[in-house]
This record gives C-alpha cells, structure tokens and sequence, in this order.
C-alpha cells in the first residue's frame, strides 16, 4: 500500500460525489437522525478529500487535520444526538419540520 | 491496472452504494448500518492513498464510537419509519443545482492545478505523530482536549432528564 499517484484525481471525484450525496441527504430526509448521519457522510467525504490532497503534495499537514476532524465530528455527534434527545423528549417526535422554534 | 487501482475502485463502488443507501433508506436504522459500511470502505480507501494511521483512526473512531453512539440512540428514541420525503419545489431544485455546478467547478479547477503526484508515498505513525505532537498543531491538539471535555459535560448536561 504505498498509494499510486494515479488514485488523486477518482480520489477527489470520489470525495465530490459523496459530498454531493450526503448534502442530498440532508435537503430530502425528515428524520433528524438521518439528516445527522448525511452530515457524518460529508464530513468523511472532505476528509477523503483532505487525505488525497496530503497524498497529491506528499506532506502530513493534511493528515493531522484529519485528525483534528475526526475529533471535532466525536464531540459534533455527542452534543448533537444528546440534542437530538433532549428535543425529541421535549417534542415527542424526530421530524426535522417540527422543530422551527427558532424560525421567524 | 495495478492491484492498488483494482482495490481503490472497488472500495470507491462499495463506499458510493451505501452511501445512496444511507440517503434512499427510510428506516434511520438500516441508514446507520449502510453508513458503517461506507466508513469501512473509505478507510480501505485512506489506507489506499497511503495513509493507514487515519485508515485505522477511522474505523476506530468514526465505525466504532461514533456509530455505536447513533445506535444506541436509535435503540433509545423508538424511531418509526418516514412516511413520505420532504417537499422538493423548483426553488430549492435549482438551489442544488446551482451549488452542485458550483461544487462541480471548484473540484474542476482544483484538479486542473493539480500539477505532477509524486511517486511512492506512505505516512507512517510514527511521522504522523511527530508533526501531530509538535510546534503549530500541538496547541490545537490539546485545545481540541477542552474541547472534548466541553462535549461531555454538555451531551450529560443536555440528555438529563429534568427529574
């Protein structure tokens, strides 16, 4: 596994393509839950992104933000889904429609 | 094509599949298990680029907690299925495909100042970690410490119940 060079290019089309699926996903689905798991999806695909540009200039910078990544989305999905409970406890339902407390 | 190529395309296909299974599915929990198989291609794919520090990082970070968290909020919430899909009108059609072609452009234009890969490359622990644990990033690393503990206190904070 030393990572051909040929892979940058389907690497970052790769990247694009999930990106453009999981922002779909966030504009089609009504379950907060899945809307949360789309944007799981997005954050992997600027990742890959960021591992084949690290691959593409043959430094590190860009695995370390990775990392960095990785820990902001861990500490993004526990404050998000303990959210996700408090609202669904205090609204009795998931849909994302329902909670527009905030709307003007 | 070499056996990396062959490897990367699979994983790539495998990745994209569930991927439009995680968007297309209605119940939140199969989304879930299509979505820890992406996570498990992507890193097959990391590990393709040359980089299996972040290979195993996120199969153990992101497959393993992050998923498990989900979960076990699923299990705990007694999630139904989605009835029908939300409303797509004209505006936010041409919304996306107005930031689709914008994305498309930036990706473009990347790709076009790519300029030459350098040949063989593989980032081991050992110098990920060097550059992790030094100058510019050490101060965020531990930063990004406080920002876990902050996490923590809040998830406990926000998913207690009032009695």
């Amino acid at each position: 596994m030393t990572g051909g060079p040929d892979l940058v290019t389907p690497a970052l089309l790769l990247s694009l393509g999930l990106f453009a699926i999981g922002a779909v996903g966030v504009f089609l689905r009504r379950n907060v839950i899945t809307v949360f798991m789309c944007i799981e999806l997005m954050l992997n695909a600027v990742n890959l992104a960021f591992v084949a540009f690290s691959r593409a200039r043959a430094t590190l910078d860009g695995q370390v933000l990775v990392f960095f990544v990785l820990t902001v989305a861990a500490a993004e999905a526990a404050v998000g889904l303990a959210i996700i409970i408090a609202a669904q406890r205090h609204k009795d339902t998931l849909d994302v429609d329902s909670f527009n407390l905030m709307k003007w | 094509m070499t056996l990396d190529a062959v490897l990367f395309y699979v994983f790539a296909a495998v990745a994209v599949a569930s991927a439009l299974v995680v968007v297309g599915q209605r119940s939140p929990a199969y989304s879930a298990f299509a979505l820890i198989v992406t996570l498990c291609s992507l890193s097959a794919v990391f590990g393709l680029l040359g980089s299996p520090f972040i290979a195993v990082l996120q199969v153990v970070v992101y497959a393993g907690a992050i998923m498990v968290l989900f979960l076990f909020v699923l299990m705990l919430l007694d999630v139904k299925r989605e009835e029908r899909p939300r409303g797509r009108g004209w505006a936010l059609k041409a919304t996306a495909i107005a930031l689709g072609s914008v994305l498309v452009v930036q990706v473009g234009t990347v790709l076009a100042a790519l300029g030459p890969v350098p040949g063989a490359f593989r980032a081991s622990t050992r110098q990920v970690a060097r550059l992790l644990f030094s100058a510019p990033y050490l101060y965020v690393f531990e930063a990004s410490s406080i920002l876990i503990l902050a996490a923590l206190v809040g998830a406990v904070v926000l998913a207690k119940s009032d009695s």
